[in-house]
């Protein structure tokens, strides 16, 4: 199965999931650049951390307009699954594929750590092998992290359990000091209504290779080949 | 006499006799333009003027150059046709001016010249002072502190290139004069290196990246003069960066280099596009023309003058070959950038500068890079070494060994950096296997079985007593580091910032250091293969510390052996590697707990040391070293404590042999002595039990003495001398004040 990683002047962690997808997973991986119109037959289309933009203006405020972002669209109302990482959930984000925003972390730095990442729910395409509950010890490497959104839209998130990660420590609980930006309700990452787009602001992809210091964020990656491989690829018109 | 008022030639850092050996080299006085250019090539930080002569000195040369000094960075071959390709630069004088700023367009130039090797970044280090950040100048340090660090991340992280550590000292003698010293090292095909060079008679020149502005001008005459109370009017010298536009600038330029259009390349640093305009065309033996009217500019109404000498960040200077111009330009429309046609190579050997036809500066190259002034400065050695060097132990009344460990872990030199280093990313690119703060930076090589380990080292504190001792420890140190991290060194760069070379105290602090530095190259093999020095780091009359920063780079061939400082694991057996003497000349003990900068720095054999780095490489390699720490700043009781700490709470039982010189003296002083003292060439070491005798073998094999001195594990750090306990303390508590110390510095304070 093919992953494609679209790729914005400015992304800086699209090498990163490549590397993933095809050197640590073994599965096909593509780039597609941002002014293309064809995901070139995605099976999963991910969306990369880096500064798309430099961040000018707003973190993924302008590469919601780049061209690639309306074969993304498509392909996401089709059900193909599509992960956002960090800027790419920030993208996501400004492009309405998820609700919210990132603010500026709460103590005004950036922060480049390993965090705890807790799975709430394991009905969207990359949590299916993942426990419910489960602690994973991922890295996070951001300024503007602090999800927040409007009080009705988390309640909303809440109800229909499309918070996917939160925030959590060692032994899963959702202490302040374990919370790195801020975010509401501890929220590091949440899916779609038809939960087949997750965006997560830390990185499963520098969480692969236990030479890295942890290979927790495989879980994402696994699930999503197993998932397509047992519900097939979304149509190819879409991708 | 000259065409211009004495004023004027001030104010462009030129001497009299300067601007006669223009006129001599130009047969005729310069035009206002010309004189703008010969001040910048001519300045101390473009010209190297009063160090030329003795950089000769340093060992250049070895069977894993790929090259030397001379490039825009230095390379050696790593095996399996990789070449590592890295550089240490200094931004110190901007960084104090406008520390958010003048750190991120340090980063950003030491990329390009990474970049246009032809080698992908692949990670960043960086060597800072600063003042103290209690005491009069607090407020102030804490704001410079806050705005250098934010600006190594500002660039490094959105750029994409893993920042994975780096070393802070914390000393009032850098007050007023920062020290920002940024390393970068990338990767490339050794057989693909680009050089900065222009050739070919006819080939189009592009001007590539961000217009030029009216900002930094100058900067190069700025970064050689010393500062006084009116520096901060030198602020627009210093340029704003735009990581974005270098991150476009890097990609199109690796995916220009997979082509062979490129003849060379060299980004517009220090005097801008007055440098990379004459060095290319010396370099390449060859004369450059442009028309400064071709030239993108940020501002109307620029003059010739300013175009030339802008210091505008993100630009690069490149020559293709003739006939590719259309395949060249579609690279860079691809990534948003507008490759400007702005001249040719022609084959007179002269830089000529056109505004509309019509010819402004026509200089030939040699006489601004071959031609340039070169001084053998006098040399004085300073009259209060004989007073500082003296040392009297006698006199001191130390505190008790406990206190004393305590003190040291919350001095914000020894204590942990993560305060920092979390604000930089240090994983991006999924290279970073020895995480910052854990040792040495290594990061994987991708596609290969290795890694390389990086060091950036350097103690002004030495060097102010003994130069040349000090500069050999630097080399020692990093040597040694990368060496604990199971790595070969192979390479070296280094970072000279000095004060005023006009004063001969200086000078000779400069020159001691630089033979310091090739003496220890050479024992320990580790080629210089470029760098940079500052002079004029001094601010109303007092200097720094003399301080040699020394970046070493090491491969590791099997990147799954690397090593961390940290103990693996409870029951495992200490060991140490080298001997203790008790020297406490120039400690980080003196400087603390008695305010005291005095004595000699600790004596460095160079074959022990030699001796030590190869053991290292052996054991790491063959397995049987758990964990690696060297001796440095604080002794081996502060290095026991950083074993145990980020290990979730491992303690270790310690018992350390008395000094040899006073076996039976159990004198407060004596234990300070043996704790400590900051003899080098040792390193901490723990191994399985079942390992100890391989490791011990092997010890002996390779000459360096090797001495169980305790086990890893309890929660608490416990260490005797001959059996008598001087310290007993529980990890966590030294954890966290060896953790929290510097963020406490910058919490619910106005920095």
């Amino acid at each position: 199965m093919k992953f494609t990683i679209v790729v914005f002047p400015g992304s800086n962690c699209d090498h990163d999931a490549y590397h993933a997808a095809k050197h640590v997973l073994g599965q096909e991986a593509e780039f597609v650049w941002h002014k293309e119109t064809t995901l070139k037959g995605a099976d999963v289309v991910v969306l990369p951390g880096g500064f798309s933009h430099g961040d000018y203006l707003r973190t993924g405020a302008i590469a919601r307009f780049s061209p690639i972002m309306e074969s993304v669209a498509r392909f996401a109302a089709a059900g193909g699954p599509v992960l956002g990482i960090c800027n790419g959930f920030q993208i996501l984000c400004e492009a309405g594929l998820l609700p919210g925003a990132m603010l500026r972390n709460r103590d005004l730095k950036f922060h480049c750590e390993h965090v705890g990442v807790r799975v709430e729910q394991i009905d969207t395409p990359f949590t299916s092998l993942a426990a419910k509950g489960q602690v994973l010890r991922i890295p996070i490497a951001h300024g503007e992290g602090n999800y927040f959104a409007e009080p009705d839209v988390i309640a909303d998130l809440e109800s229909t359990r499309r918070v996917v990660f939160r925030y959590c420590d060692p032994r899963g609980e959702l202490t302040d000091e374990a919370n790195p930006n801020g975010s509401l309700n501890h929220i590091a990452g949440i899916c779609s209504a038809t939960r087949n787009v997750v965006g997560l602001m830390p990185h499963p992809e520098r969480a692969c290779e236990s030479v890295l210091g942890s290979a927790d964020g495989l879980v994402l990656f696994e699930s999503v080949v197993s998932q397509v491989a047992a519900h097939g690829a979304v149509p190819t018109a879409a991708s | 006499m000259s065409a211009f008022d004495p004023t004027v030639l001030e104010r462009h850092g030129l001497t009299p006799d300067e601007y006669q050996r223009i006129v001599r080299s130009l047969g005729r006085e310069p035009t206002l333009t010309e004189l703008g250019i010969f001040s910048v090539m001519w300045s101390e930080h473009c010209s190297y003027k009063s160090s030329r002569i003795h950089l000769k000195k340093l060992p250049t040369e070895g069977p894993r150059v790929l090259q030397g000094p001379g490039e825009n960075a230095g390379a050696v071959d790593i095996g399996d046709g990789i070449a590592a390709v890295f550089k240490i630069e200094s931004h110190n004088h901007p960084s104090f001016i406008e520390p958010y700023q003048g750190a991120a367009t340090g980063v950003g130039g030491i990329i390009r010249d990474i970049f246009t090797m032809g080698a992908r970044p692949i990670a960043l280090m960086n060597s800072l002072r600063f003042g103290e950040m209690d005491g009069p100048d607090g407020a102030r340090t804490r704001r410079i502190v806050e705005g250098v660090v934010a600006g190594i991340a500002g660039y490094g992280n959105s750029i994409g290139i893993p920042t994975v550590g780096g070393e802070i000292t914390f000393d009032d003698r850098y007050a007023a004069n920062p020290l920002v010293n940024v390393f970068c090292l990338g990767t490339a095909r050794a057989d693909a290196l680009v050089k900065g060079s222009a050739s070919g008679i006819g080939n189009p020149v592009y001007y590539v990246g961000s217009k030029t502005g009216r900002d930094g001008i100058h900067g190069a005459t700025m970064a050689s003069a010393e500062f006084d109370e009116k520096s901060a009017e030198k602020r627009p010298a210093v340029q704003v960066g735009d990581p974005f536009m270098e991150k476009l600038l890097l990609e199109a330029c690796l995916e220009l280099m997979k082509t062979d259009a490129l003849i060379g390349v060299q980004d517009m640093g220090a005097a801008g596009l007055t440098c990379s305009t004459c060095e290319m065309g010396s370099r390449g033996g060859a004369g450059i023309e442009i028309d400064v009217m071709h030239v993108p500019q940020r501002e109307t109404g620029m003059t010739p003058y300013e175009i030339m000498l802008s210091e505008s960040q993100e630009r690069m200077l490149l020559v293709v070959k003739k006939g590719r111009e259309a395949e060249v330009e579609r690279i860079f429309e691809k990534w948003d950038l507008h490759a400007a046609h702005i001249g040719e190579v022609t084959d007179d050997g002269l830089m000529r500068v056109k505004d509309h036809g019509k010819v402004v500066a026509e200089i030939p190259n040699s006489a601004l890079v071959d031609a340039a002034p070169v001084y053998n400065r006098p040399t004085v050695r300073p009259a209060h070494l004989d007073e500082v060097q003296q040392l009297d132990l006698a006199s001191l009344s130390p505190a008790s060994a406990s206190d004393v460990l305590l003190a040291l872990l919350g001095s914000p030199t020894i204590a942990s950096k993560r305060w920092v280093y979390r604000q930089y990313d240090h994983m991006v690119r999924t290279n970073t296997i020895v995480l910052a703060g854990m040792g040495a930076g290594v990061v994987r090589v991708k596609g290969t079985s290795r890694a390389l380990a990086m060091s950036v080292d350097g103690n002004g504190r030495y060097c102010y007593l003994d130069p040349r001792r000090g500069a050999m420890l630097a080399v020692a140190e990093a040597s040694r580091n990368v060496a604990c991290a199971g790595a070969t060194p192979i390479g070296a760069t280094n970072c000279l910032n000095f004060g005023n070379p006009e004063r001969p105290e200086i000078m000779w602090q400069l020159v001691e250091a630089i033979e310091g530095i090739g003496e220890a190259c050479r024992a320990l093999d580790v080629p210089i293969t470029g760098g940079n020095v500052s002079l004029y780091n001094e601010t109303n009359g007092e200097a720094i510390y003399p301080t040699p920063i020394l970046g070493v780079v090491g491969v590791i061939d099997d990147a799954t052996k690397v090593v961390t400082r940290a103990f693996r694991g409870a029951g495992d057996e200490i060991v140490l590697l080298g001997e203790g003497f008790g020297e406490l000349g120039g400690s980080e003990y003196l400087k603390v707990l008695h305010g005291l900068v005095k004595g000699r720095p600790p004596e460095l054999d160079l074959d022990r040391e030699r001796r030590l780095i190869d053991l290292l490489g052996r054991a790491s390699s063959a397995g049987v070293i758990r964990s690696a720490h060297d001796c440095a700043d604080g002794g081996i009781a502060v290095t026991l404590a950083e074993c145990a700490f980020d290990t979730g709470g491992i303690g270790c039982e310690i018992d350390l042999p008395g000094l040899k010189d006073a076996p039976s003296a159990a004198t407060s002083i004596n234990d300070i002595r043996v704790l400590f003292g900051e003899s080098a060439s040792r390193v901490v070491v723990s191994v399985r039990p079942a390992d100890r005798s391989a490791l011990m073998q092997l010890a002996q094999a390779a000459g360096v003495p090797a001495k169980l001195i305790g086990t890893a594990g309890g929660s608490r750090l416990v260490y005797r001398i001959a059996g008598r306990t001087v310290v007993d303390f529980a990890v966590d508590a030294a954890e966290r004040i060896w953790s929290t110390t510097i963020g406490h510095h910058f919490k619910g304070r106005a920095a």
